[in-house]
């Protein structure tokens, strides 16, 4: 459990590094962003929602290196898997992954997403698959994930029964800075579990001094102590095993434990007056733990070894007492949970913004006595099935809101329909014939455009001349036909008709340059009008098409989205029930073992009990004749 | 004893806890079975939402009319972001104040989407007011105006923040 605690730490770490843009990368997608304020904040799905569809949206572009997203996809591609895998959706996130090791990216990423792919095989307990995922790195590899790499190979080759190989792996680990105390442990697990049993004893009784740092550490130096201390109790070697045993802190996690070990250990060397030590310790502890349940029992039997009857028979009452009032809570409990309160409670919204929320759920009336689950509620398949039905209710809550807004939204259609639907048919008759004038004076404007542009290369002083000019010059033309055509002698009106001509090509010719400049000038002008129109008419088309678009074409989507969202909500009702239904048989079973031990410890607390008083009054009565 | 020394054992040594493993016996088939239920139905509402927003900013946000403005942090910021008031031409878009868990959001690199909204093309004015706290615990207050042009398309603008320096602006505001 400590391990896996720190596994969330080193996820979270490693999440960060790869949900944020590179090293000196600046953010150049703002909803790759917003998909990473979300994702600080634990809300996976709205962070999978936004960059899912950014993703998507991103394949599916003609020119992707025009998007913004660009410069991010591989990061993206990344943190949609480690989203996924957040959100517990495993078999997304490795489908993600794996897109990501087999697409062309940096042999960091790669061997990144290689590591990912096999932490998931390995939490899902598929050492093999976990094991092949690791094989596929190959060359650099991130710093910061070195270590985490070796120490899950290590982990893998003891899941599948190789602690020879996992010993290989752990012993240069035995400095690194994040697993050092972790790997300290589990390299006197791997020793144990090769045979190697005085290896196991001095590399524990090593992982059970070492410098830890922080509670993870201290933490797994006790459960050093605690293994060493119960190996050797177990092999007999009671005198040899207490020291370790008190080596674990009194206020750590395995110190009930450690407690309840280091009784045993002094009793079977006939030490009554030492195991009483602990045991009484324990004994006033939280009365739901086992070992203060079984301490409760063994602290009055060593009293009777020290010969202490009364002592000891007031003990034993007070542990049938208690075990008594724990039956009947268990009782409660149970009932509580096949009355529905169990889930009930678990997704009351108030309970769940606290942290220690499994904790919290004992101060609400009417729920079962959740200590008593709380070693079930830390087993992996119980706490992925009590989170699955917390997610299903959220999905439920999400679907509920989404579903009362589409009426709001058939509304809003019909509103906007009735407004436009009278108003457009007069509007779109009086934009056709805008239209068509509009289209006429582009078509000009075309023609004026190529005339400069042609004038340009071939000067034609004729096409700028003034209307009067262009009347003068064909009415010359004319009168040149008919004097060709005409049998009287014309010298002289031909003579007149050249001069007339040439004295309005002079001017024409003289004045092109200035003519041109000036057509030029007035074509700009013309230009910046033009482009004021066709902004305007874009803008009015683009006004228009959003008219119909406000109203138009939403009855079939969200037609189909109510559908799917009803559809939704009935499967995760299912699927509630389902989930809820083994929560509770699971959490009823373990109830009813804890009860059935408490009542078998209660049998022997009252038989003991009445054996203690028998016992207390024959010394009594013995004392009386002395 | 000897038998409550291996079970103690094989709960130190074991990768869970002894106890449930009866309950994990009995259960651990259709838990898995369920999980794997779970992750379906979770991909499609996934896909519902996508559609849904897609179809909600359609309705609700016209691309003629969208405006949607995105606050960020400068990079290594240390001040404390207590809230943002956004006004468009006087009148008030929104006003945020932000949860511890937002302002980290925001200092980790995560942008936030403030406001969306509607307004009409043409020329606005955009009046950012910051509210916070420099690391040595004073209090301070910043606002600044901006001008932008609203085009058929839509708008996006990036607001980022920082905390105010002598002279220098800590508000600057940018297309995106």
């Amino acid at each position: 459990m400590i391990r896996a605690r720190l596994y969330v730490t080193r996820l979270a770490l490693l999440s960060l590094l790869a949900a944020s843009p590179g090293h000196g990368e600046e953010l150049q997608d703002l909803y790759f962003g917003e998909a990473l304020f979300y994702a600080h904040q634990g809300q996976y799905f709205e962070a999978l929602e936004r960059l899912d569809t950014e993703v998507k949206q991103h394949g599916e572009l003609d020119e992707p290196n025009l998007d913004s997203l660009y410069f991010h996809i591989d990061d993206a591609e990344f943190s949609l898997g480690d989203f996924e895998l957040r959100y517990r959706m495993h078999h997304r996130a490795g489908r993600a992954i794996q897109a990501v090791l087999e697409g062309a990216v940096d042999e960091l990423v790669r061997n990144d997403a290689a590591y990912r792919l096999a932490r998931i095989h390995f939490q899902k307990g598929q050492t093999a698959d976990a094991m092949r995922a690791l094989d596929r790195i190959d060359g650099k590899v991130p710093h910061a994930i070195r270590d985490d790499i070796e120490f899950l190979r290590a982990n893998i080759h003891l899941a599948e029964g190789r602690p020879t190989e996992a010993l290989d792996i752990l012993r240069p680990l035995q400095g690194s800075a994040g697993f050092g105390g972790f790997a300290a442990y589990n390299l006197g697990i791997a020793y144990l579990r090769d045979g190697q049993r005085q290896a196991a004893l001095d590399q524990l009784d090593r992982a059970g001094q070492f410098a830890a740092r922080d509670s993870a550490e201290l933490a797994i130096r006790d459960k050093s102590n605690l293994v060493l201390g119960t190996i050797l109790l177990e092999d007999g070697e009671y005198e040899r095993a207490v020291p370790y045993l008190n080596r674990v802190r009194l206020d750590g996690p395995f110190s009930n434990q450690a407690l309840l070990s280091a009784g045993w250990a002094s009793l079977s060397t006939k030490n009554f007056e030492r195991a009483v030590v602990p045991w009484r310790i324990l004994a006033e502890r939280e009365v739901t733990d086992p070992a203060t349940q079984e301490a409760m029992l063994a602290l009055p039997y060593a009293y009777g070894k020290l010969e202490i009857h009364g002592r000891a028979a007031i003990s034993y009452g007070d542990a049938l007492d208690a075990f008594t009032v724990e039956v009947g809570r268990l009782n409660a409990s149970i009932e509580s949970i096949r009355e529905g309160k169990f889930l009930e409670a678990l997704i009351r919204e108030e309970i769940r913004k606290d942290k220690d929320w499994v904790v919290r759920l004992r101060s609400l009336p009417e729920t079962p006595e959740t200590y008593y689950l709380m070693q079930l509620l830390a087993s992996h398949d119980f706490q992925t099935g009590l989170q699955n039905y917390l997610d299903l209710a959220d999905l439920k809550n999400k679907l509920r809101t989404w579903d009362a807004s589409f009426d709001s939204f058939d509304e809003m259609v019909d509103i906007r329909r009735e407004h436009y639907d009278p108003l457009l048919p007069d509007i779109d008759t009086e934009f056709r014939e805008l239209d068509s004038r509009f289209r006429l004076r582009v078509e000009q404007h075309r023609m004026l455009v190529k005339r400069r542009d042609d004038l340009l290369t071939t000067p034609r002083p004729e096409f700028l001349a003034t209307r009067d000019e262009q009347a003068i010059l064909r009415r010359i033309e004319q009168i040149d036909a008919q004097l060709q055509m005409s049998d009287a002698p014309s010298g002289q009106a031909s003579e007149r008709l050249r001069r007339l001509k040439g004295l309005l090509v002079f001017t024409l010719e003289t004045e092109y340059h200035e003519r041109f400049t000036e057509f030029d000038r007035n074509l700009r002008g013309l230009d910046e009008s033009m482009a004021v129109a066709r902004e305007q008419y874009d803008q009015f088309v683009h006004f228009r098409q959003a008219a119909s678009h406000s109203y138009v074409g939403y009855e079939k989507p969200v037609r189909r989205l109510r559908a799917k969202v009803r559809d939704a909500v009935a499967t995760i009702d299912l699927l509630m029930a389902r989930q809820g239904r083994l929560l509770e048989i699971v959490a009823v079973e373990e109830l009813i073992a804890r009860r059935t031990r408490l009542e078998s410890y209660s049998d022997k607390a009252r038989f003991a009990l009445a054996d203690s008083y028998d016992r207390a009054t024959q010394a009594q009565a013995k004392a009386d004749q002395e | 004893m000897s038998r409550l020394f291996r079970l103690a054992l094989l709960l130190l040594l074991g990768c869970c806890p002894p106890l449930v493993i009866g309950a994990e016996d009995l259960s651990g088939d259709d838990m898995r079975s369920l999980d794997g239920q779970v992750q379906e139905i979770k991909s499609d509402v996934l896909d519902i939402a996508s559609e849904l927003s897609n179809l909600e900013e359609r309705l609700l946000y016209p691309t003629n009319t969208h405006i949607a403005l995105f606050v960020a942090m400068s990079e290594n910021e240390k001040f404390r972001l207590d809230s943002v008031q956004i006004e468009i031409d006087g009148e008030l878009a929104t006003h945020h104040i932000y949860s511890f868990q937002e302002l980290e959001a925001l200092q980790k690199g995560g942008v936030q989407r403030i406001y969306t909204g509607n307004i009409v093309t043409g020329n606005h004015e955009l009046r950012v007011t910051m509210l916070g706290k420099f690391e040595n615990g004073k209090d301070f207050n910043e606002s600044d105006t901006f001008s932008f042009a609203k085009g058929v398309k839509p708008k996006a603008l990036g607001i980022t923040l920082a905390g105010p320096g002598l002279g220098a602006s800590g508000i600057q505001v940018g297309d995106w």
